[in-house]
């Protein structure tokens, strides 16, 4: 075990894909000799020579098409975008290319190989174009799978199964926390499962239910609630696709109560489909409507930053409102 | 039947000729030697010393109000910076051979052409400091300007999308027929985007009336030009598309000037877009998140520091006798003061109310936006403590 901050996780998740597969190419804007713009890709240029990790010129469309074509040859690319505000020009590449490589294919061809990774979300000063959580938007497209770590040890675990997994992998990384989170991380190479929530507390009173650095908001609210007398359950979603119904549900079941919060707008945000899948399937054990703690539907601004996040004083009120129902 | 005039202009070779990099050779205009001598081949163009005068005030202004947000960042005054210093010629001289219902859509490193425009001290603080007096509504991080009455676009951080947008927006003028153009500024790193190449064959094929402008300042954040591209730079880009492009010195004022006036004449007597590739070099970080070191040599920074092309200028203007080492003195030191001034005054001026976080997502706020904002204000209420910036506020607006 070794004391690590989150991007020190991914660095030595990178180094340990590949060096275990030769087949792992790591490229982005900045990514080569400087390390990338955050350092997340330090020293794997000096370690691993410019072939395998290299600056690409300055266009995500041009980056994740690349990376679908080296993914299809049999390569393992890691592709970085270098904020997930700025994966849009490869919206085409990932949503009509990536994610439907496989099945227009009949299986013949896949880019299952291919990992993006991309930095994502706010509480860092960072505007319009610094702070989104686009997770949503690739939610609604059948054939990537979404990945969001909370901590370092959930990084290095995610990472490795994400750039193993014979699926497309889209990994959020929450930028907010690369250096603020730190804890033991094991340097021996190891997975965590793909599509597995994890309930980091046991309640019996209500389930909360986030992913990324709003697993600390939710913390934090629940620790107050607790305060008087409440009981909560929290789960790291950790998969946003696919996500895992069955222990989000079953902790419903249990609980009675369910909340979900998330950075990016509330309308049409991944909230929302939790949200109706979960009614579905525990309409009856419901003690209350399911609450939805979530950014504002406004674009992310930066004088009001403090106002739109769905911090926790929003989600403590959001338990009493729920519990007082 | 093929439409046949893909073929009108395609000559004949009946040997397998290989065209390469170099054949095109696409020299740099450059009109003042570095020493500011202008070379006996040149013919410089009319500047008269009112303009002279403003342009070197403009680079000046920026140079220090550059030094001084710097500075503010690192005292963590404002959250973020990113320096024009040695591109200040490049987007001062480009400004000053426009005119001033021209648009501008600029990239985010030409705060030059906007303090050569008439934007004011105060008005660049009060962006910075994202508060209530800043028109953009302090939504956006610091240097994302925009000047309605100065036809000055707002300022997006996403790179290129501006290029085909200008060339859009270009059209429009054209349309209304009036005698007014678009120049678009952009680094050489945003030229890779896709956007760019949609917007130089859009503009040629609409024939818009826009001038790209491309610094080129050697890096993109930590990359290299020559890990950008393999190509001779962007303007060979813009004979591919069918622009009509000009290589300049971006240090060189006169030479700015010269090519920028020229491409305005093009642009509004042939109706045509032209592109301007400006040589010039980036001598500050990336921005206050960056520390070149990791990336570049001081000596390569030195090399460049030694074109300083505020100091070409200022040389060239001693030899018209425009130029007063003392006089210049006062004049630098009260835009020190000035910037310092306002700085102090407009980092007390309050954020926006809470009310305008739902405006302008449409032109008026729908049921959910003002659901949201009730809500919000009831929390705020709650919790005043918490939103030290906008509790104290709740009933005005
Ligand atoms: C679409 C997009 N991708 C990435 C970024 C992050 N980014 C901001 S500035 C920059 C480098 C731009 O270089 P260049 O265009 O040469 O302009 P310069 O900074 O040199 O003036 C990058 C990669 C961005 N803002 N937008
Ligand atoms: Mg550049």
């Amino acid at each position: 075990m070794a004391k690590m901050n989150l991007l020190q996780a991914i660095n030595n998740a990178l180094i340990t894909a590949m060096e275990e597969n030769e087949k792992v190419m790591v490229f982005g804007e900045d990514v080569g000799h400087f390390g990338g713009v955050f350092r997340a890709t330090s020293n794997l240029q000096e370690k691993f020579g410019k072939g395998r990790c290299f600056n690409t010129p300055l266009t995500e469309q041009g980056i994740i098409g690349f990376a679908n074509g080296l993914a299809a040859q049999g390569s393992s690319p890691v592709a970085e975008i270098q904020f997930g505000d700025y994966i849009f020009p490869a919206f085409d590449q990932i949503v009509n290319e990536t994610a439907k490589w496989r099945y227009r294919s009949g299986g013949q061809f896949s880019v299952g190989t291919l990992t993006i990774r991309t930095p994502y979300g706010g509480g860092i000063a960072g505007g319009h174009y610094h702070s989104q959580s686009p997770e949503a938007y690739f939610a609604h497209t059948p054939g990537m799978k979404i990945v969001i770590p909370r901590n370092p040890y959930q990084a290095k675990g995610l990472l490795l199964a994400s750039i193993r997994d014979d699926n497309p992998v889209l990994f959020m990384e929450p930028k907010k926390l690369y250096r603020a989170s730190v804890g033991e991380v094991p340097e021996d190479d190891y997975e965590l499962p793909i599509g597995k929530a994890e309930v980091i507390k046991e309640g019996k009173d209500i389930t909360l239910l986030a992913w990324g650095a709003q697993i600390e908001i939710i913390e934090k609210a629940a620790e107050m609630a607790e305060k008087d007398g409440v009981s909560a359950e929290i789960i790291d979603l950790r998969s946003i696709l696919p996500w895992d119904a069955d222990t989000v549900a079953e902790s419903v079941m249990k609980t009675g109560r369910l909340l979900i919060n998330h950075e990016a707008p509330l309308t049409g945000g991944f909230a929302s489909e939790i949200a109706a899948t979960i009614q579905e399937r525990c309409f009856l054990y419901l003690e209350a409507p399911i609450s939805r703690v979530c950014g504002l539907d406004t674009p992310y601004p930066l004088a009001h930053e403090k106002e739109y996040m769905p911090d926790h004083l929003k989600t403590y009120e959001a338990i009493k409102r729920t519990l007082q129902y | 039947m093929h439409d046949r005039n893909h073929l009108a202009n395609v000559g004949m070779t009946h040997e397998v000729n290989v065209i390469t990099n170099g054949l095109l050779d696409i020299p740099m205009l450059q009109m003042l030697a570095e020493d500011g001598t202008p070379h006996k081949e040149a013919t410089l163009p009319e500047l008269d010393e009112k303009t002279a005068k403003d342009i070197l005030h403009a680079m000046q202004y920026v140079r220090v109000l550059d030094e001084r947000m710097i500075g503010a960042q690192r005292q963590g005054r404002i959250s973020f910076y990113l320096a024009c210093t040695g591109e200040e010629a490049a987007t001062t001289a480009s400004a000053a051979a426009l005119k001033p219902q021209d648009m501008i859509m600029s990239q985010y490193r030409e705060q030059g052409a906007l303090a050569y425009r008439g934007y004011t001290t105060e008005q660049f603080m009060n962006q910075m400091f994202s508060n209530e007096k800043d028109p953009n509504k302090g939504r956006q991080m610091p240097i994302h300007y925009g000047d309605k009455a100065l036809n000055f676009m707002t300022i997006s951080s996403p790179l290129g999308t501006q290029i085909p947008q200008a060339s859009g927006y270009a059209y429009g003028q054209k349309m209304e027929g009036t005698d007014a153009v678009t120049i678009c500024y952009f680094g050489e790193g945003a030229a890779s985007e896709g956007d760019f190449h949609a917007g130089l064959n859009m503009a040629a094929v609409l024939n818009c009336p826009v001038i790209f402008f491309c610094r080129n300042n050697g890096y993109a954040i930590s990359t290299p030009a020559s890990e950008q591209f393999a190509g001779d730079g962007i303007a060979s880009r813009g004979i591919g598309y069918g622009v009509k492009t000009i290589r300049v010195d971006g240090n060189d004022v006169m030479a700015v000037y010269a090519a920028t006036q020229t491409a305005r004449e093009i642009a509004v007597k042939e109706q045509c877009p032209v592109l301007i590739e400006a040589m010039t070099y980036r001598l500050a970080a990336h921005s206050t998140s960056d520390d070149p070191t990791g990336y570049r040599s001081r000596e390569e920074e030195e090399k460049w520091r030694a074109k300083d092309p505020i100091a070409r200028m200022k040389a060239w203007m001693t030899a018209q006798g425009w130029f007063d080492e003392e006089a210049n003195a006062k004049v630098v030191e009260k835009m020190r003061e000035d910037v310092l001034n306002e700085l102090k005054r407009v980092e007390k001026v309050d954020v926006p109310v809470i009310d305008e976080i739902i405006e302008d997502v449409y032109d008026t706020p729908p049921w959910h936006l003002k659901a949201q904002l009730k809500e919000l204000k009831e929390h705020i209420s709650k919790y005043p403590e918490h939103y030290p910036k906008t509790s104290g506020r709740l009933n005005r607006g």
